[in-house]
């Protein structure tokens, strides 16, 4: 069985062309709109497999999407959302990765351009899963990067931690770097010790741990 | 006891000084005097300049021993006069090769047409005569205390009078204080001037800033953006060329495009941000502030008590200078932690960035300050900065009238409760003076109707009848002024400060 999208972007041809590409990788767009209160009501309506939101919607053209999102997730915990916008702050990726639950995604629009990895993202959040933006997640390190555990690690080991922080598996990771997975497991738990965070096999709660602690350091 | 001393010792020193104002006066009017009567011209400026460093120096004293703070009086200087581009300097009709002429010519109308001038002149004549006033606490002390050893029996009454002297010191101090600011503050029309002129200097900042910012754009736009949508475009013509004849190259090249878009998005994204940083349109200056914060390698911590949000041009202003304090605690301070807190103080959006760092800004050298400045200037914002060496640096950045809809006029506007009883008085009973017992008692005097009715005039004896008539009437009239202009009275201030456009933005 396909899994059920719901999509929402207030510019035409990036929602037809969203709607196309989804289509064309087995998804079952169930709603397309183009507001922040039909996006409410299609969320909380439709309960979809997952849901790809742009940052700013009408009405206002501020940071409607984003609300509707984290008003949606509110009432249905745990409901996956890929949030797409032309800017990232690490203030929204807090903000989406608050509660805890996990299956969000945010990403900047330019990801759409390569389809493989934007529906690689969109699959993966659909199954419980992270996918962050690289540009957060270097943000992110590179404002905590002078906090005492995290200068801990080596260049390697920060590498590793920000393809994991983005969301990526262990293969995923040992591809990218050219390592062997053995190799990567080696690292992730040596990031574990020098995090002080206890492993586990879990991907997702490994990912949220991490950035669960990013997070803890800031505030 | 001290108060006293301190005002005696106050009032001789002042009066010894304004005694010397006279040989002051004789060399300035005689200066003055000259610069006509001989055509010595070049006798007024410097005559004009000692008036203004004898009066500056009575402003300081003032504002240090009198309790009173004078600003200076004079009007803006002329400004600086330009070179034309055939390289002459200018002057009406006339050209001339150097500034100087025009220059002092500028300067010589701006200290002769300059009322304070004038001003300063009277002042500087009548001085060693209020400093003789000044000096009666001392003179009467200085008589009674030789008699008083002689044992001469008037020495109980000089003393009386040396003891009331000093007990008035204090008052003569703050006559003197009333007078120098007669003379010496500035006037309505002096204050409207440099009101003006510093308007017209951040008006003419502002447009420059505003110039040098587009001209940035537009170059960022030329060399990136646009630049990369050229490449992208002949890309796609060559992919268009290649698609059948060589699918390979044809896709790699789609590739180079797609490569190509993406940069130029993120160049794009960087100039947004310069421009007007999307969070900051979708949340505002707080939330804004907290993701500079986030992005921040310094640990910044950032309190936000805002209830309404400010004018989008003022939020601007106020993020964009937050943004450079940061910027500056980086580079300059070594700072490991900054405070950043936003809050209000009536319809005053007031900024504070302290950091830990080492101190030592300075906006004199700083063109990063000098920016944030002429950043504020335009919406008459203020920019404060204590940074001692060693540090803590803390700046703190005001920007009055930035919250428009912060309602501060309450306070203000409650009258008091006796002007309410006046106006309630004055509508509720000024009709019965008014009309039953003026007006209509003056008609039935008249008509001379028998019928007293409760008329309580008619009842009185004849002589005092049409006084009381007059005086009910004119009563009742009073009554009604009062509880009509009462209340514009109070609220005049208000009302001048609704009716001047405060709003800087106006929603389209």
């Amino acid at each position: 069985m396909s899994a059920r999208v719901v999509i929402a972007e207030d510019l035409h041809l990036l929602r037809e062309g969203l709607v196309h590409l989804l289509r064309a990788h087995g998804f079952e767009v169930v709603a397309a709109v183009e507001s922040g209160p039909e996006l409410l009501k299609a969320l909380t309506g439709e309960r979809p497999d997952v849901a790809v939101v742009d940052v700013r919607l009408p009405p206002t053209f501020t940071d409607e999407g984003l609300q509707a999102a984290l008003a949606a997730r509110r009432a249905v915990p745990g409901l996956p959302v890929l949030v797409l916008s032309q800017h990232v702050e690490q203030l929204y990726a807090r903000e989406l990765l608050a509660d805890g639950s996990g299956a969000i995604g945010y990403l900047l629009k330019d990801r759409v351009f390569n389809a493989e990895q934007f529906v690689d993202a969109v699959r993966r959040v659909a199954a419980g899963g992270t996918a962050m933006d690289p540009e957060v997640i270097a943000k992110l390190l590179a404002s905590t990067a002078r906090h005492e555990p995290l200068a801990a690690l080596t260049p390697r080991e920060r590498e590793v931690l920000e393809l994991m922080a983005e969301g990526r598996s262990n293969a995923a990771i040992s591809q990218r770097l050219f390592l062997s997975e053995s190799a990567v497991g080696k690292h992730t738990a040596s990031i574990f010790t020098k995090l002080d965070l206890a492993p586990s096999d879990d991907d997702n709660r490994r990912v949220l741990a991490v950035l669960a602690y990013l997070n803890a350091v800031r505030s | 006891m001290r108060r006293y001393a301190v005002a005696t010792a106050r009032s001789l020193s002042l009066g010894l000084l304004a005694l010397t104002d006279v040989v002051l006066t004789v060399v300035v009017v005689l200066m003055i005097v000259l610069s006509f009567a001989l055509g010595l011209v070049f006798l007024f400026p410097p005559g004009t300049r000692m008036l203004r460093r004898r009066t500056a120096l009575a402003r300081r004293l003032s504002g240090r021993w009198l309790g009173r703070e004078i600003g200076p009086s004079y009007l803006p200087p002329p400004p600086p006069v330009r070179r034309q581009p055939d390289g002459w300097y200018r002057h009406d009709r006339q050209l001339y090769k150097t500034p100087r002429v025009p220059e002092w010519n500028n300067r010589w109308k701006w200290m002769f047409g300059d009322p304070a001038t004038w001003r300063d002149l009277l002042w500087v004549t009548l001085n060693p005569l209020l400093g003789a006033a000044l000096l009666l606490p001392v003179i009467a002390i200085g008589y009674a205390v030789p008699t008083a050893r002689q044992g001469h029996p008037v020495a109980l009454l000089l003393g009386l009078m040396a003891v009331a002297a000093t007990a008035a010191a204090p008052w003569l101090l703050r006559f003197y204080g009333w007078w120098n600011e007669m003379l010496l503050g500035p006037t309505a029309k002096s204050l409207l001037a440099s009101r003006i002129h510093s308007l017209n200097q951040a008006h003419l900042e502002t447009a420059d800033s505003q110039a040098a910012e587009l001209r940035r754009i537009e170059r960022d736009l030329h060399d990136g953006a646009q630049a990369r949508l050229v490449a992208i475009g002949m890309t796609l013509g060559a992919v268009e060329a290649l698609v059948e004849t060589d699918p390979t190259a044809a896709k790699a090249l789609l590739g180079k495009a797609r490569e190509a878009s993406s940069t130029a998005l993120t160049e794009l994204r960087g100039l947004v941000r310069g421009i007007h940083p999307p969070v900051l349109s979708e949340r505002g200056l707080g939330d804004a502030v907290r993701a500079l914060a986030l992005d921040s390698p310094l640990e910044v911590k950032v309190t936000v008590d805002l209830k309404t949000r400010p004018e989008p041009p003022v939020e601007s202003a106020a993020y964009f200078s937050v943004s450079e304090l940061l910027t500056n605690a980086v580079r300059h301070g070594g700072a490991d932690r900054v405070w950043i807190d936003i809050s209000n103080r009536g319809k005053t959006l007031r900024i504070t960035v302290t950091d830990d760092g080492s101190g030592g800004a300075d906006p004199a050298r700083g063109s990063g300050l000098r920016g944030i400045e002429r950043r504020l200037a335009a919406f008459d914002g203020v920019l404060a900065i204590s940074s001692p060496p060693g540090g803590p640096t803390i700046v703190t950045v005001d920007l009055p009238h930035a919250l428009v809809w912060e309602d501060d006029s309450d306070k203000r506007a409650q009258m008091p409760k006796w002007k309410w009883a006046i106006v309630g008085l004055g509508y509720g009973l000024a009709w019965l003076p008014l009309f039953p017992q003026g007006i209509v008692t003056a008609i039935m005097k008249i008509i001379e109707n028998e019928n007293k009715s409760w008329f309580y005039i008619l009842y009185l004896p004849e002589p005092v009848q049409w006084p009381l008539i007059i005086f009910n009437i004119a009563l009742g009239i009073a009554m009604y002024g009062a509880a009509v202009l009462i209340p514009i009275q109070h609220s005049r201030e208000r009302w001048m400060a609704e009716a001047t456009p405060r709003r800087l933005w106006l929603h389209r």
